[in-house]
């Protein structure tokens, strides 16, 4: 790589750095907020099974899409499933 | 007199600020120290307490407090010449503004980060706490009432910009979509968002869009108003990756585009200023420029709103306590150049001084639509956009403004009626459509309620939004004033703004109340006398702390 190539890159990779903090920072809290809520439907889901109540996840699903995708893709992926087997909760 | 002149002692006066003003009260009053352990490195969690690059800060705390009210104000005010708004912006944001952003960080950074109306509780008094949530409520009830007013005032008078507007939504929910679902890296989507953005502003004025003169009895108005209620209703309850933050962040960069442009625009095109100095000539009904002058501008000069913002989220976020001086005093320069464009659209984007007067017939006129109108004209001789194009980009600006603090707005408002919910154990108040369902009622009945079938009771409140505003800003120099007191530090640097914040607040409350009364506008008599009361409580509690605070102090 050339001298110039790489400072290039320096500064592309600062400035996105830079976009993805001005991008994140106002809605962190809320966003984390969303991880946590996570976490407890989790629970509530292994409670809810045990105990023979309703599923209430796709309330939430939609709040959670984006911290839930990924692990959910890779799930399927495991599974030895293609594409995502959930008609409503698409990833690929 | 040149807009050149005006735009460059404007800004001088402003980097001067900056420059010597900040740094003595950053040094001599505050004391800002850079080995101070902020909140953000003491309670790090990586959600709300994060140590952040200034740049970045400056940013989020900027484009959070910039909403339309920079642009509508001045350009309100300019209806008592330009010399008063041009003096009240740059003094305003030299020695009210950005003392009071950077003194409401700083204590809260001393403060564990607790915001302004947690720190009113602890440094005031539990009476003054419940009064700040009283005039929180009025002033988003305002802001939400106001801004659906103002933005369908724009998309009436500019069809071109219906398009755009609401493009910029559909712009937003594509570039959540892309960054969460796809994955996609930030620096291409918001290269795409941009460019998608302005491919809609040029777009707009080929397919106008304009509704009819009646639906269902209702004025195109009045729709516009209920439409964007609706809006506002759902996304307020969606989920914030989905619409507010990319809607937030493609506004943010738009604005600074937009400011890049029109600071060209006049540089190049240097237009003449057509408004007079000092307007002598005021159309009937126009009250007078002392106390409604500091009320009508009150984001550029001094806004209350900004409190809540420094100390709500920007000062758990301060890497270092020094940064406060950047990142607050500095913010406030950036709502004062914004006004300053403001002013310079709104009074040299005319062909004379008749084609001005016939703008500003009557008090409340020109505002948004000369900002507007006025900037179409400045940016088509300067960079060669058409004034159609110009147009249609400065609506979209003020709109999309108006719209993100909108939606906020009612997100916000929602909260304190969950929070009432929990508080008096109101069950289904607690839950988030309920409360929705009551902040848009509330905001309907405003907008309906004072202005009747035309929807536009929320313009009606606009110098009430500016005393209630400024309330807040009394209640945050208030608590910096008894921190500097308690401390023992000259207190007179946010000692006099506030005195002058109270009488001027106070002034112009009793003037509107008087005029609410001939007129016998019951409804806007009663809201101005609940802000009145909670003025004069204010007052009282900030002499009754004042007093206190000597007599603890040794």
């Amino acid at each position: 790589m050339t001298p110039l190539w790489q400072r290039i890159t320096h500064w592309y990779r600062r400035a996105e750095a830079f976009g993805a903090e001005y991008y994140n920072a106002p809605y962190r809290r809320a966003i984390a907020a969303a991880r946590r809520d996570e976490e407890d439907l989790f629970m509530l889901l292994v409670f809810a099974e045990m105990m023979g109540i309703p599923n209430p996840a796709t309330w939430h699903t939609l709040e959670l899409q984006p911290l839930l995708l990924e692990r959910f893709h890779d799930w399927h992926r495991r599974q030895g499933m293609a594409h995502s087997p959930l008609d409503q909760f698409r990833c690929c | 007199m040149s807009a050149i002149v005006l735009l460059l002692l404007g800004l001088a006066g402003m980097a001067l600020g900056y420059l010597f003003y900040s740094r003595f009260i950053a040094q001599r009053i505050f004391k800002l120290d850079p080995d101070f352990r902020t909140p953000a490195h003491e309670f790090e969690d990586g959600i709300d307490f994060v140590p952040t690059n200034r740049f970045v800060l400056w940013g989020h705390h900027f484009t959070s407090v910039a909403g339309a009210a920079p642009i509508v104000g001045p350009a309100i005010a300019v209806i008592w010449g330009w010399l008063p708004a041009f003096l009240w912006v740059v003094f305003g944001t030299i020695f009210f503004a950005g003392v009071h952003d950077m003194g409401a960080i700083w204590a809260s950074v001393r403060n564990r980060a607790k915001s302004v109306g947690a720190l009113t509780g602890d440094v005031v008094g539990r009476r003054a706490r419940s009064l700040f949530m009283i005039v929180i409520f009025l002033v988003l009830l305002m802001v939400n009432a106001v801004f659906g007013v103002v933005i369908a005032r724009l998309l009436v008078g500019n069809p071109g910009a219906v398009v755009p507007v609401w493009g910029a939504i559909a712009v937003a929910l594509v570039i959540g979509q892309l960054i969460y679902r796809r994955l996609l890296p930030l620096g291409l989507v918001s290269v795409l968002g941009v460019i998608a953005l302005y491919a809609l502003i040029y777009v707009g004025p080929q397919v106008p869009v304009s509704l009819p003169d009646s639906t269902f009895g209702l004025s195109a108005n009045a729709s516009w108003i209920l439409l964007l209620f609706l809006y506002a209703a759902i996304a307020s309850v969606l989920p914030v990756w989905m619409l507010l933050q990319p809607r937030d962040y493609i506004n943010g960069l738009q604005l600074f585009v937009g400011l890049i442009l029109i600071y060209a625009a006049v540089l190049i095109v240097n237009p003449a200023i057509v408004a007079p100095a000092l307007n002598t000539d005021l159309p009937p009904g126009t009250p007078s420029l002392i106390p409604l002058l500091f009320v009508t501008i009150a984001c550029g000069a001094i806004s209350g709103f900004h409190g809540l913002v420094a100390s709500g989220t920007t000062s758990k976020q301060l890497a270092r306590e020094t940064d406060a001086r950047f990142v607050g005093y500095f913010g406030g320069i950036g709502e004062g150049a914004l006004s300053l464009a403001s002013i310079i659209l709104a009074t040299a984007g005319f062909a004379s001084l008749a084609d001005w007067q016939a703008v500003y017939h009557a008090f409340g006129q020109g505002g948004e639509a000369a900002f507007v109108n006025g900037g179409a004209r400045i940016l088509e001789q300067g960079i060669g956009i058409s004034a159609e194009v110009s147009a249609t980009m400065l609506t979209v600006m003020a709109a999309l403004f108006a719209g993100t603090t909108m939606d906020t707005g009612l997100r916000l408002q929602r909260y304190i009626f969950q929070e009432w919910g929990e508080i008096y154990q109101i069950k289904w108040m607690g839950k988030a459509l309920p409360a929705t369902l009551l902040a848009v009622g509330t905001c309907l009945v405003l907008a309906f309620g004072a202005g009747g079938a035309d929807g536009s009771g929320g313009l009606l409140i606009w110098p009430l939004f500016g005393t209630t505003n400024q309330l807040l800003a009394g209640l945050t120099l208030l608590v910096i004033t008894l921190m500097l007191i308690q401390r023992q530090r000259p207190a007179r640097y946010t000692a006099i703004p506030l005195a002058f914040l109270l009488v001027m607040t106070l002034l112009g409350l009793l003037l509107q109340l008087r005029s609410f009364f001939i007129d016998k506008n019951w409804f806007l008599f009663g809201l101005g006398s609940v802000v009145l009361v909670a003025a004069v409580l204010v007052a009282l509690e900030c002499v009754a702390a004042l007093r206190r605070s000597r007599q603890v102090a040794p």
